[in-house]
């Protein structure tokens, strides 16, 4: 069985800040990790090809330091690493980067299940996964929590709902996204370590795809990003002070101003 | 400070860390409290590879020195000084055959080990601690078997490890020149568990005795030769003490950064206690005497990683002076934290308890006193 997982590298959790001048997120002597949701998808992919062998492909579009998430994926147990980088990606949105990384799919040969994690802690959408199962027109489900069975070209999941779970069986190939109940990411190994420290991260430009180069990056991107702020927080309330009677008095008054007496 | 370690030493170190905060931290009360054994935490590190770290590499392991396992044992320590002795025990319990295994032995036990196997040392009997030559458990040669007899105490890892390197009496005419080193697997007839210790500190750890009533154990199980078992032991216990200065190094780097932690938030006076020189004077001191600690245990690790032939010396100087300074750090930790420190709410009550045995067990700090001495008094007859 043929895995490819999608992993994303984020700024570490708990350092995400605002530049208060430009708006941006500060990604300078910003931690980065691997995005959870996606240590969950690769946990989940190595399961699979200890349980019923084949091989697992890691990929992620992003900048050459994006190479670290890769090995940090290949330290538990993936065999293989893709970095789809190139200055022509910049500025993608879920749009283009599904484009991109359905069209490096594609170049791998294809694979019978693709993982990714439900969304990522930055970008917050959750469309990617979906989306790239619509490039492929592969039959998808998102908020995976379980794969029950997975064998006979179908697979048999687990999708989390609102109000409990939904049970959806797909023919294989097909795209999932997981959920962070699926199973708990194990620590890598030192020999694991050591191993993906020595082992090649595959890179593809644009060029290596073939693709209309008009669909890439910031020219593939239907949505452009206007402005990044911290919401405002406005002072709604208002401290009345004075006697008990001055208190009431200023109470009545604003109840009356705002109609509701 | 910066001990120059390799990037292979840093990675060893960071997954350590990574496993102490990740799986021991939020399970390191409940072990303490409930007594009990840390069988998933020891799983984990053995998925890990950490047991492979001491192992060489023809079999299964990786070939690491004793710097290596020392960070190891630290960075566990600096959590829980309890779990850590799981691990470390495993060592002192491994080292015999490393040192003295023929190559059969070393094939029949070291690739279990370094999948995360645990193993365990049994020399300590009721009336022979530090005089350890005052051994009652006999093995008795009967054909192609030796026979043991006797109880063991006080053994760390007992009825959890599968391998124990048992000493024993095979001449006892001979005194101290009369004793065996036997390697015993788990669940061979004869060998049972007596008494589970219930003790101050390190109670994740298991401490029983060992019991041997006829129990038959192979020729070829014999490690070294017949009256070998007190060098056996001595060159074991030179080469697994700076795993217990580690340990208190762990401990005490764990117990100061709590007090650290704990004297910028506690407000006292309108201000942080850290504010107060009495305080920050006592901080001062523990950040020294921890970092002094670790700086002569990694230089007594890579004095014998270096080849140095006798390290007798250099290995107890490590463990007392690392031990004193555990002990007074960990003491300190709850001091600075004032009645919240002795609330087992906070982790450095438990610490303390902690800190205590590393100034008694692998041969008490008086003891290495009395080692460090006998090779000064030897070295200036050279």
């Amino acid at each position: 069985m043929n895995i490819v997982v999608l992993i994303k590298q984020v700024p570490g959790s708990t350092e995400i800040k605002v530049d208060p001048k430009t708006n941006t997120l500060v990604r300078d002597g910003v931690e980065a990790i691997v995005n959870p949701f996606d240590t969950y998808a690769v946990e989940e992919a190595v399961r699979l090809k200890e349980a019923q062998g084949g091989t697992v492909t890691v990929l992620t579009m992003g900048p050459p330091q994006a190479a670290e998430a890769l090995k940090q994926a290949l330290s538990v147990g993936a065999d293989r690493a893709i970095l789809v980088s190139d200055r022509a990606f910049a500025g993608a949105d879920t749009l283009a980067t599904s484009f991109t990384l359905a069209a490096a799919i594609r170049k791998t040969g294809g694979a019978d299940i693709v993982i990714a994690g439900k969304q990522t802690l930055d970008g917050d959408t959750g469309q990617v996964g979906p989306e790239v199962a619509m490039h492929l027109k592969l039959p998808f489900a998102t908020y995976v929590k379980k794969i029950e069975s997975a064998d006979g070209g179908k697979l048999r999941v687990e999708r989390l709902v609102e109000d409990g779970y939904e049970v959806l069986e797909l023919p294989t190939p097909c795209v999932i996204t997981v959920v962070k109940e699926i199973n708990e990411p194990r620590l890598p190994s030192l020999r694991g370590i050591m191993a993906a420290k020595k082992a090649e991260i595959v890179t593809w430009s644009a060029a290596d795809l073939g693709e209309d180069a008009k669909r890439f990056g910031l020219s593939g991107s239907p949505t452009q990003v206007v402005e990044t702020y911290v919401p405002e927080r406005v002072k709604t309330g208002e401290m009345i002070t004075g006697t008990v009677e001055q208190q009431v008095d200023r109470l009545v008054e604003k109840l009356k101003e705002t109609g509701v007496l | 400070m910066d001990y120059q370690l390799t990037e292979e030493q840093q990675m060893i170190r960071d997954l350590a860390r990574t496993i102490a905060e990740e799986k021991v931290l939020p399970v390191r009360a409940e072990l303490d409290e409930k007594e009990e054994f840390p069988t998933e935490i020891m799983k984990v590190m053995g998925d890990s590879d950490l047991f492979r770290v001491f192992v060489p590499e023809e079999y299964e392991g990786m070939g690491g020195g004793v710097l290596d396992e020392c960070l190891i044992i630290e960075e566990i320590s600096r959590v829980c000084g309890g779990v850590a002795l799981s691990y470390a025990a495993t060592l002192l319990g491994t080292i015999p055959i490393l040192l003295f295994g023929n190559e059969e032995q070393k094939q029949d036990v070291l690739p279990k080990i370094a999948a995360g196997g645990l193993a365990a040392f049994a020399l300590t009997e009721a009336s022979a601690g530090s005089d350890a030559s005052n051994i009652q458990t006999t093995a008795v040669k009967d054909g192609d078997d030796y026979i043991i007899n006797g109880t063991k105490q006080w053994i760390t890892n007992g009825g959890n490890a599968s391998y124990y390197t048992v000493i024993a009496m095979t001449d006892k005419d001979k005194g101290s020149r009369g004793a065996s080193a036997f390697i015993v697997e788990a669940g061979t007839p004869g060998f049972t568990y007596g008494k589970k210790e219930k003790k101050m500190g390190i109670r994740s750890s298991s401490t029983t005795e060992l019991i041997f009533d006829n129990c038959r154990v192979p020729v070829k199980n014999l490690l070294s030769k017949e009256g070998m078992g007190f060098i056996v032991a001595l060159k074991t216990l030179d080469l697994s003490r700076p795993g217990v200065a580690a340990q208190a190094v762990g401990i005490a780097q764990g117990a100061f950064e709590e007090a650290l932690k704990f004297a910028k938030e506690r407000q006292q006076g309108g201000q942080p206690v850290i504010q107060y020189q009495a305080v920050q004077h006592m901080l001062a001191d523990m950040a020294m005497q921890v970092e002094a600690a670790r700086a002569l245990t990694y230089a007594a690790a890579r004095t014998i990683d270096a080849g140095a032939k006798s390290y007798s010396k250099e290995a107890s100087m490590a463990k007392c002076f690392a031990s004193d300074v555990a002990m007074r750090v960990a003491t300190d930790a709850v001091q600075v934290m004032g009645g919240h420190g002795y609330m087992r709410e906070y982790p450095v009550e438990k610490m303390m308890r902690d800190a205590k045995i590393t100034q008694i067990y692998e041969g008490t700090n008086q003891i290495q006193r009395n080692v460090i001495a006998a090779n000064l008094i030897k070295e200036t007859l050279r």
